[in-house]
């Protein structure tokens, strides 16, 4: 079983990956855009969002745009690597698999 | 396991495409966009003729000012239609895949075509002003291939080969210039049909 010991418990859930995925490909993604494209519920998204930003997976900013709030979200480089050395788990156990 | 593990990869993969490329654009759109432009350019190659203007004898292009009105109306006809029917597919596509349209990829993508093709009109109206307009069909074609390499990232990858085709028609078009309206549409109609049959059977 040394191999599943390798993938990252913080990542097990559907939501979290989504939302590493995403942030890997892109610079910041506000909150709308994130649950638009993750389609999910705003407390679905932000506790998975506040779990991911105590690992210190992703860093979250808070603004003003005008009187609105604006929470985006950036993968931090911790976050960056965790999820790189997941996704070659996940490889690794295919191939041995196959 | 292994499937659970299977669903993730895919999921992976397809959040991370979701959010990075404006993937909505629509392969009719490109239809539209190249039947205007092919019946536009018709439609400017009988009023020519009826202007008692060969368009391929004609070896000073002195059109009159109520022509000249009548061709710019043309083409701003060819772009709102092409541009029109470009935007009513793309939506009617992304709510059908239940994707967002304004999102940051697609910002990207327009930022991105942006770019040339202002560089482009630019120079068009440079061209225009030192009495060159010989060179606009060459000038279009290839900042608009430059364009769709460039937005390249942000969208369908296979945009790039649209892009690579305008780049060198617009090359061949230099060398045989006085054509500028044959090359234009074979670039903006028959490529974009073309491209867009291709696209619409493989995205379907």
């Amino acid at each position: 079983m040394g191999m599943i010991d390798q993938l990252n418990k913080d990542f097990e859930s559907r939501v979290r990956l989504g939302i590493m995925s995403v942030l890997m490909v892109n610079d910041w993604v506000d909150f709308t855009e994130m649950k638009s494209l993750l389609n999910i519920t705003d407390g679905n998204l932000a506790s998975h969002s506040t779990a991911l930003e105590k690992a210190q997976y992703i860093e979250v900013k808070k603004e003003f745009v005008g009187k609105k709030p604006k929470t985006s979200y950036r993968v931090t480089n911790l976050g960056r690597v965790t999820f790189n050395s997941h996704l070659n788990a996940l490889e690794k156990l295919f191939k041995a698999k196959n | 396991m292994n499937q659970k593990h299977q669903e993730d990869l895919s999921h992976i993969r397809s959040m991370m495409e979701r959010s990075s490329r404006f993937i909505s654009l629509s392969g009719l759109s490109g239809v539209f966009a190249g039947l205007s432009a092919l019946i536009g350019g018709l439609y400017v190659c009988q009023l020519l003729e009826q202007n008692g203007i060969n368009y391929f004898e004609a070896s000073s292009k002195e059109f009159s000012l109520s022509l000249i009105y009548e061709l710019i109306t043309t083409g701003v006809v060819i772009f709102v239609f092409a541009f029109f029917f470009g935007i009513v597919f793309t939506v009617r596509k992304s709510r059908k895949d239940n994707l967002p349209i304004w999102t940051s990829s697609t910002k990207n993508m327009l930022i991105h075509l942006a770019i040339p093709l202002v560089v482009g009109g630019v120079f068009c109206l440079a061209l225009l002003y030192h009495q060159m307009a010989v060179l606009i069909a060459p000038t279009t074609l290839l900042f608009y291939g430059l364009a769709l390499v460039n937005a390249e990232k942000y969208t369908f990858s296979d945009i790039k080969y649209l892009g690579f085709c305008e780049i060198i028609l617009g090359c061949v078009s230099l060398f045989y210039l006085g054509y500028g309206l044959i090359f234009w549409i074979i670039g903006f109609g028959v490529l974009h049909i073309l491209y867009g049959l291709i696209v619409f059977k493989k995205y379907k």
